[in-house]
């Protein structure tokens, strides 16, 4: 995972609630094996017009002039804003796959769903919760002004908006260290190994069922 | 000091380490495997010169992409005419082979959908933590087994470590009390749950269901209602242990059996919410009141009752919810205030993780007995859950009922709920659906879907639109949910 560095991004918003990861990524392109080339087909049916097919170039598909992602002002977006419930639906993990891949560092909104929550920060996006007034707020400065950005901080959990408000969030430290330093969690998790083996010799012992190499014939 | 619920109980049994940061390290008994969210998970492995923690842990079987019609399904893998589906399964197929993890190939009668296949080979106990690269993993819960879906890079880590890297959630019950309806069913009861709390009502909840009308459901009700705690939001469901759930258990394949059954039973019978035990949320429903329910939207709390009808954005007070409105009607090509007996049908599903156990297949064949398929229905298909299903149906005659009404009988698969496979809607149909998701495109580009029960699906069929199952005139059919 890359480390997460501080971003001064144009930021695009998505208006619309309850965004589900069927909409973000269409099932048909989670038949690939691989974890990259998603971003072509983010967001693919509401960007294009036509249905997509996985494998096809996409740089003559028919756009839908509509999708906020279409519009010029936003080319380049590396902050999405979104509404409540962002991320619901299936655990497809290729969902922040294809938003990373699309050249998205960040998502902004009032709410996300469990999931997905877990999934981005595994993938080094990095998602950042505020109250709904000011995601309110936002999506008013950002439609009324073109070319907006905000200085994602991360060390210091804030944001800085172009007149220079601070907006800070919270973030959990173990997600946030992370992050910074771009880690890997098995790796982390491996140097516990003692703990994890001592503990499965105690559950083995107290519920040998629950080990089928122990199960009685 | 309180006494703990039946989340807190398990959570403490799999807590190998917690962090000072809050974040916790707990011990994963089983992980089921699919071929969609696993292969970057072995390809990581792979790349980082690991191996699985622990073989037995984990069980395989590839249910999205396979084919349901029987003459593609009899030339096994080449069966998949789409070349990107069939690389996927052919490499879950290679990765168990070479990492040596049991799997249920695609010709083996116990393939089948992850969720369905779990539970019925005891592969599932009370007790257990259970992991899957898939939300509907909540659907064991009904066993009152710790279980959540996860994404691919956790799957990389139960993998590699055995453990997950998790937080404790907080705990909500659910309360259904009272007497269902005739023809009223588990579907009806958690639809009508994510009506009221909505789709992120459960976030960051473990969601216990209790209460009378919950104990009354047979083990394939529960794994339906825990099946859509995830639709509510929660990644968690789960339901304590009672008679029901032994009942079921007993002589499985993967059940302990002598001795070792009687101590997991007594230590099973400890997993149930201590009476003081305190709940962060508590939501009450009336079981009496519940209607067979219909979503009429694009999202599963966009549901009602038959007898309602579709909402009109204008009455709604909030401005997001009306502007999601308008959108869900436009995309739905509803009007506001239609009578949801008035929507028409072009295709039928009953099958999916959600309900297409043998139960799910009584049900709707009990309506479907001795009735045609309306004409105006293009499509009207039954897809078993696994090949065990598949084969006591066909023990029950339930195939020749279903085939003889003018539905096709399919072979085990997620087939329609995702569309995945060969198996979907066109743009523009609506589909009565016993599946889980009415997300757009979900079951085809353009499709729209309405999730019902599989006897309210086998109505619909029948009438090519929504009808209240409850006033057919061959009642009997339909006594108990
Ligand atoms: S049946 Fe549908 S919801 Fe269930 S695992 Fe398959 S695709 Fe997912």
């Amino acid at each position: 995972m890359n480390k997460f560095e501080r971003i001064d991004g144009l930021v695009a918003p998505l208006d619309r609630a309850n965004v589900d990861t069927d909409l973000i990524i269409p099932k048909q392109f989670l038949k690939s094996i691989k974890r990259t080339g998603f971003g072509v087909n983010l967001f693919d049916e509401l960007r294009y017009l036509d249905e997509g097919q996985p494998g096809q170039d996409c740089s003559n598909r028919p756009l839908n002039p509509d999708f906020v992602l279409n519009q010029p002002r936003y080319q380049g977006a590396r902050v999405l804003l979104a509404r409540r419930n962002f991320g619901c639906g299936s655990s497809r993990e290729h969902a922040p796959w294809a938003l990373e891949d699309f050249g998205f560092r960040v998502v902004i909104a009032p709410s996300f769903a469990d999931i997905f929550y877990n999934n981005a920060f595994k993938n080094g996006l990095l998602l950042v919760t505020l109250p709904e007034e000011t995601v309110d707020e936002l999506f008013r400065e950002v439609e009324a002004n073109e070319g907006y950005r905000l200085d994602v901080d991360l060390e210091n959990q804030r944001l800085i908006t172009p007149s220079g408000e601070i907006l800070e969030f919270e973030v959990d430290p173990f997600r946030k260290h992370c992050l910074l330093e771009g880690l890997d969690d098995i790796g982390i998790t491996l140097q516990d190994e003692d703990a994890i083996r001592a503990f499965e010799e105690k559950h083995r012992a107290a519920r040998p069922w629950l080990f089928r190499d122990s199960a009685q014939a | 000091m309180a006494g703990q619920t039946l989340y807190d109980k398990l959570w403490s049994q799999h807590l190998v380490k917690a962090r000072d940061d809050g974040t916790a390290l707990i011990y994963i008994d089983r992980q089921l495997l699919h071929e969609v969210t696993s292969p970057q998970a072995f390809e990581g492995l792979r790349l980082a010169g690991r191996r699985p923690w622990r073989l037995d842990a984990n069980l395989a079987t590839p249910d999205h992409n396979v084919p349901t019609t029987l003459k593609e399904r009899a030339e096994g893998n080449a069966g998949i005419k789409d070349p990107v589906s069939l690389i996927q399964v052919q490499t879950l197929d290679d990765n168990c082979n070479e990492f040596g993890i049991e799997e249920f190939r695609i010709n083996d009668p116990r393939q089948g959908i992850v969720h369905v296949v779990g539970p019925e080979q005891g592969a599932t106990l009370p007790g257990m933590t259970v992991v899957c690269g898939d939300s509907h993993t909540a659907t064991h819960g009904a066993f009152a087994a710790l279980a959540h879906g996860i994404g691919t890079s956790e799957v990389e880590h139960v993998l590699a470590t055995q453990c997950l890297l998790a937080q404790k959630m907080k705990n909500m019950q659910v309360r259904v009390e009272g007497q269902l309806g005739t023809g009223v069913t588990a579907k009806d009861i958690v639809l009508a749950i994510i009506g009221r709390i909505g789709t992120a009502g459960g976030t960051g909840y473990a969601i216990e269901f209790a209460g009378s009308a919950i104990r009354e459901l047979s083990m394939e009700g529960r794994m339906t209602v825990c099946n859509m705690a995830i639709e509510a939001g929660a990644r968690v469901g789960l339901i304590a242990v009672d008679d029901t759930t032994i009942d079921y258990l007993k002589g499985r394949h993967y059940a302990p059996s002598g001795e070792q059954w009687e101590a997991a039973v007594a230590d099973w019978r400890q997993l149930v919410s201590d009476d003081d035990a305190r709940f962060d949320k508590v939501v009450t429903l009336d079981a009496a009141e519940i209607e067979p329910q219909v979503s009429w939207g694009t999202s599963p709390e966009m549901v009602t009752g038959i007898g309602g009808e579709v909402p009109d954005p204008a009455e709604a007070t909030d401005e997001t919810v009306q502007r999601s409105y308008t959108r869900a009607l436009e995309y739905m090509g509803l009007a506001p205030k239609q009578k949801i007996t008035d929507i028409r049908l072009d295709k039928v599903f009953i099958g999916s993780c959600t309900n297409s156990r043998i139960e799910d297949l009584r049900e709707a064949a009990k309506v479907a007995r001795g009735k045609k398929v309306a004409d105006s229905i293009k499509l009207a298909m039954v897809v078993p859950g696994s090949g065990l299903v598949k084969r006591q149906a066909e023990a029950e005659g339930l195939d020749k009922v279903f085939i003889e009404a003018g539905f096709e009988w399919r072979e085990p698969g997620c087939s329609m709920c995702l569309a995945m496979n060969a198996d979907k809607l066109g743009a523009g149909e609506h589909c009565a659906s016993t599946s889980n998701r009415n997300f757009e495109g979900r079951q085809g580009y353009g499709g729209r879907t309405h999730l019902v029960s599989p006897a309210m699906a086998a109505a619909a069929a029948i009438a090519g639109h929504f009808v209240d199952v409850r006033r057919l005139d061959a009642q009997p059919a339909v006594q108990e949910a």
